[in-house]
C-alpha cells in the first residue's frame, strides 16, 4: 500500500529516516516471526497426534470396550457411544433453547434494555468456566439423585451450548433483510409463521453453523463431565446411570502410568479431533459459500 | 423505550380481523376473516421465545444459588478468611484457598505474559501485512488452535511439552536465570511454568482473533492519513491502528484472562497438583479449577464438599467480573454486533 503513496518531503529534523525504516522492518519481521511461532505448535500437535493416533488406531478401538490393566487390546466403544448419548441429549436441550432466545433477541428485542441484558448475560454465561457449570449441575441433579448419571452430563453440556447458539442465531437473523419479513407480513402470514418459515429458514445455514460450533465446543469438554457423567467401564446407554465419554476416557488414560492406556488415549484424541475439525471445517465451508444465499 | 415502528408486533394481524367490513367484503378481506386472528398463536410464540431468553437468566441465577447454598458450611465457619488461609487438610476439616488462588493467578499471569506479545504479532501480521491468499488459511489455522479440546492439549503437554521443558529449556533457564529465584530447585517438568505455557497456547487464538476484529474495525482512512504524513509501516500501525484500537485490545486480553482463569483439564494434567506456594516457577503448584477436578468426586464429608464448592463460587464470581469488564471494553470499540469468542 505504501508504495502507491507519494511521500511528502520529510521535516528537516527527521534525519533518522534510516533508523525509522529499520525499526519498521524489525517490527514487521517480529510479527512474521510471531505468526510462525504460533502456527508451529499447532502443526506440531496435529502431526504428533496423527503419528501417535494412527499407529494406535484399529478396528478394535471402535468395537471393543476397555480391558483391565495388563491385558492387550480393548477399545473405547463404550466411550464413543457414551459421548454420542450425552451429546444428543445436550443438543436436544441446548439447541431449541438457544434458537428460541436468539429469535427473541433478533425479532422482538432489538435495541431494548431487556434485549441488551439477555445478550450480556449470554456472553457472561459463555465465559463461566466449564468446571463451575459441572459443580452447579452436580449440586442440582447428582446430589438429589444420589448417583452420577448420563442425564446430568447431558444437561451440563446442553446448558453450555445455549449462549453460543443464541448469539450466532441472533447474528444470522439480523442479516436477513427487513423486506423479506415485510413481504411475508404483507401477504397476511401470521407473525410467528413468518418468523419460523421465512426469516429462520432464510438464515438456516448460518444457524446450523452456530449449532455446529456449539456442538464442536462441548464435544471436547471434559471438566464438567468428571462429576456428572463420571465415566463407566462398561457399555451403557441408560440416562439414569453413569456413562463413559470420549474426553473423559482420554483424560483417565493420559494420566495413568500404563503404556497401553497411553496408546489408547492418543487414538481417542485423534478420533475426537477429527470429529471436531470436520465440523469446524464444514462450518467454514458453509460460511465461505455465503450463509444467506438467495436472501437478497 | 418506545418500540421502533418497523418491528412486526402481533397487533398488526389482530387489527385486520378486528376491522369490521362495512360494505360487501372483498375476496381478500373475506379470506382474512375466515382465516381468523393469529394473535393467540403469535402470543404463544412470543411467550415461548421469551421463556427461552429468560432461561438464560434462570441458568445464571440457578448456578449462583446452588453454589451459595451448598457452600454455607465453610462460609459460616471461616468467613472471608477462607480465601487467605493456606491450610488444606481435609482430614481435620481445616481449609484455606490461598494456595489455589495463588496458583490460578500465577499461571494465568504467566500465560498472558507469554501469549500477549505473540497474539498481537499475529493480529498485526494478519490485518496489516499478510498477503491476501495467505490470510484465510492462517486465520483458519489459528482458529483451529481454539477448537482443539483442552484434554488433547493436556495429553500433548504430558508427552511432548513436559519432556521438552524438562530436558532442554529448564536447565538453560536454571543456568542463566537461576539467580532470580524464579527458576531454581528440582526440575520435575510438572510445574507452574508448564501450566503457563500450555495456557498461553490455549488463550492465544482468543486474544489474537478478537484483536484482529478490533483492528479491522479501525477505519482505513486512519491508516492512509498517517502514511500520507510520511510514517513508516510500523509507525502507521502504532499511531494509526493500535492507538485507536487499544481499548478493544485490552478487552481481548482480559477475555483471554477469563479463559485462562477457568481452564481446567490441561492445567490439571501438567501443573503437578501440590497445594504449596513456592517462588520457583519450576515447582509444582495447584489451581482453583484443578483442585475441583481432582478432589470433587472424592469429597465425602460435607465440610470438604462445601470448601470445594466455595472455591467454585469464587471462581464463578471472578470470571463473571472479568468477562463483564472485557465485554464492555470490546463493545465500546466494535459496537453493534459484538465479537464472538472462538
Amino acid at each position: 500500500m505504501a508504495a502507491h503513496i507519494i511521500r511528502p518531503p520529510l521535516r528537516p529534523s527527521n534525519t533518522n529516516v534510516v533508523a525509522r525504516r529499520m525499526k519498521s522492518g524489525l517490527v514487521s519481521g517480529l510479527a512474521v516471526l510471531a505468526t510462525i511461532i504460533v502456527v508451529a505448535p499447532l502443526i506440531a500437535i496435529l502431526l504428533y497426534l496423527l503419528k501417535q493416533g494412527v499407529s494406535s488406531l484399529n478396528w478394535d478401538f471402535f468395537t471393543k470396550i476397555p480391558v483391565p490393566v495388563g491385558e492387550k487390546g480393548g477399545g473405547m466403544e463404550n466411550a464413543i457411544v457414551g459421548s454420542g448419548v450425552i451429546l444428543a441429549l445436550a443438543s436436544a436441550i441446548g439447541i431449541p433453547l438457544g434458537i428460541g432466545a436468539g429469535i427473541y433477541l433478533a425479532e422482538y428485542a432489538t435495541g431494548t434494555r431487556m434485549g441488551n441484558l439477555v445478550r450480556f448475560t449470554a456472553d457472561v454465561l459463555n465465559g463461566v468456566p466449564s468446571i463451575v457449570m459441572g459443580i452447579a449441575i452436580y449440586a442440582l441433579i447428582v446430589l438429589p439423585q444420589k448417583h452420577f448419571s448420563a442425564l446430568a452430563g447431558g444437561v451440563v453440556l446442553g446448558v453450555m451450548m445455549v449462549p453460543t447458539v443464541t448469539r450466532t442465531t441472533e447474528e444470522m437473523l439480523r442479516m436477513v433483510p427487513y423486506a423479506i419479513r415485510e413481504a411475508a407480513l404483507g401477504l397476511g402470514v401470521p407473525a410467528w409463521r413468518s418468523t419460523l418459515t421465512i426469516t429462520v429458514r432464510t438464515a438456516s445455514a448460518g444457524i446450523v453453523t452456530g449449532c455446529m460450533l456449539a456442538f464442536a465446543r462441548v464435544a471436547g469438554e471434559t471438566a464438567p463431565l468428571l462429576f456428572t457423567a463420571f465415566g463407566n467401564a462398561f457399555q451403557s446407554t441408560s440416562l439414569n446411570e453413569p456413562i463413559a465419554a470420549l474426553p473423559l476416557q482420554i483424560f483417565v488414560y493420559a494420566v495413568s502410568p500404563y503404556d497401553e492406556w497411553h496408546r489408547l488415549a492418543w487414538a481417542g484424541a485423534l478420533v475426537l479431533i477429527v470429529l471436531i475439525i470436520t465440523s469446524v471445517a464444514l462450518v467454514r465451508f458453509v460460511v465461505s459459500r455465503g450463509t444467506l444465499k438467495g436472501a437478497s | 423505550m418506545a418500540q421502533p415502528a418497523k418491528i412486526p408486533v402481533s397487533d398488526n394481524d389482530a387489527s385486520f380481523s378486528d376491522a369490521q367490513p362495512t360494505a360487501a367484503p372483498s375476496v381478500v378481506r373475506s379470506f382474512l376473516i375466515r382465516r381468523g386472528s393469529s394473535s393467540v398463536a403469535d402470543g404463544i410464540f412470543y411467550g415461548l421465545v421469551v421463556a427461552c431468553a429468560l432461561s438464560i437468566f434462570g441458568i445464571v441465577v440457578l448456578i449462583a444459588y446452588e453454589l451459595v447454598t451448598r457452600s454455607q458450611l465453610t462460609l459460616g465457619k471461616f468467613g472471608l478468611s477462607f480465601f487467605f488461609r493456606s491450610a488444606w487438610d481435609p482430614v481435620n476439616s481445616n481449609f484455606g484457598a490461598w494456595p489455589f488462588i495463588y496458583g490460578t493467578l500465577m499461571s494465568s499471569f504467566l500465560a498472558l505474559l507469554i501469549s500477549v506479545p505473540f497474539a498481537l504479532g499475529v493480529a498485526i501480521f494478519l490485518t496489516e501485512m499478510c498477503p491476501k491468499w495467505l490470510r484465510t488459511p492462517l486465520s483458519f489455522l489459528t482458529e483451529l488452535l481454539a477448537a482443539i479440546p483442552s484434554v488433547v492439549y493436556g495429553l500433548w503437554a504430558i508427552f511432548v511439552l513436559i519432556p521438552l521443558l524438562r530436558d532442554y529449556v529448564n536447565p538453560k533457564l536454571m543456568f542463566t536465570l537461576g539467580w532470580t529465584g524464579f527458576f531454581s530447585g528440582p526440575n520435575a517438568g510438572y510445574s507452574m511454568l508448564a501450566a503457563g505455557v500450555v495456557l498461553a497456547i490455549m488463550i492465544l487464538p482468543i486474544i489474537s482473533s478478537l484483536t484482529r476484529e478490533v483492528m479491522t474495525s479501525v477505519p482505513m482512512v486512519q491508516r492512509e492519513g498517517v502514511l500520507a504524513l510520511g510514517a513508516t509501516r510500523w509507525e502507521m500501525i502504532r499511531i494509526g491502528v493500535l492507538r485507536n484500537a487499544r481499548i478493544g485490545i485490552v478487552g481481548a486480553i482480559i477475555l483471554g484472562l477469563g479463559r485462562a482463569l477457568g481452564e481446567t483439564m490441561a492445567v490439571t494434567m501438567v501443573i503437578g497438583n501440590r497445594p504449596e506456594i513456592v517462588k520457583s516457577l519450576l515447582a509444582p503448584g495447584y489451581t482453583m479449577a484443578s483442585v475441583l477436578a481432582n478432589e470433587f468426586s472424592e469429597a465425602t464429608d460435607d465440610m470438604y464438599l462445601s470448601a470445594l464448592i466455595e472455591i467454585g463460587l469464587a471462581l464463578f464470581l471472578v470470571t463473571i467480573v472479568v468477562n463483564a469488564c472485557a465485554r464492555l471494553l470490546v463493545w465500546a470499540v466494535t459496537r453493534g454486533a459484538p465479537a464472538r469468542a472462538a
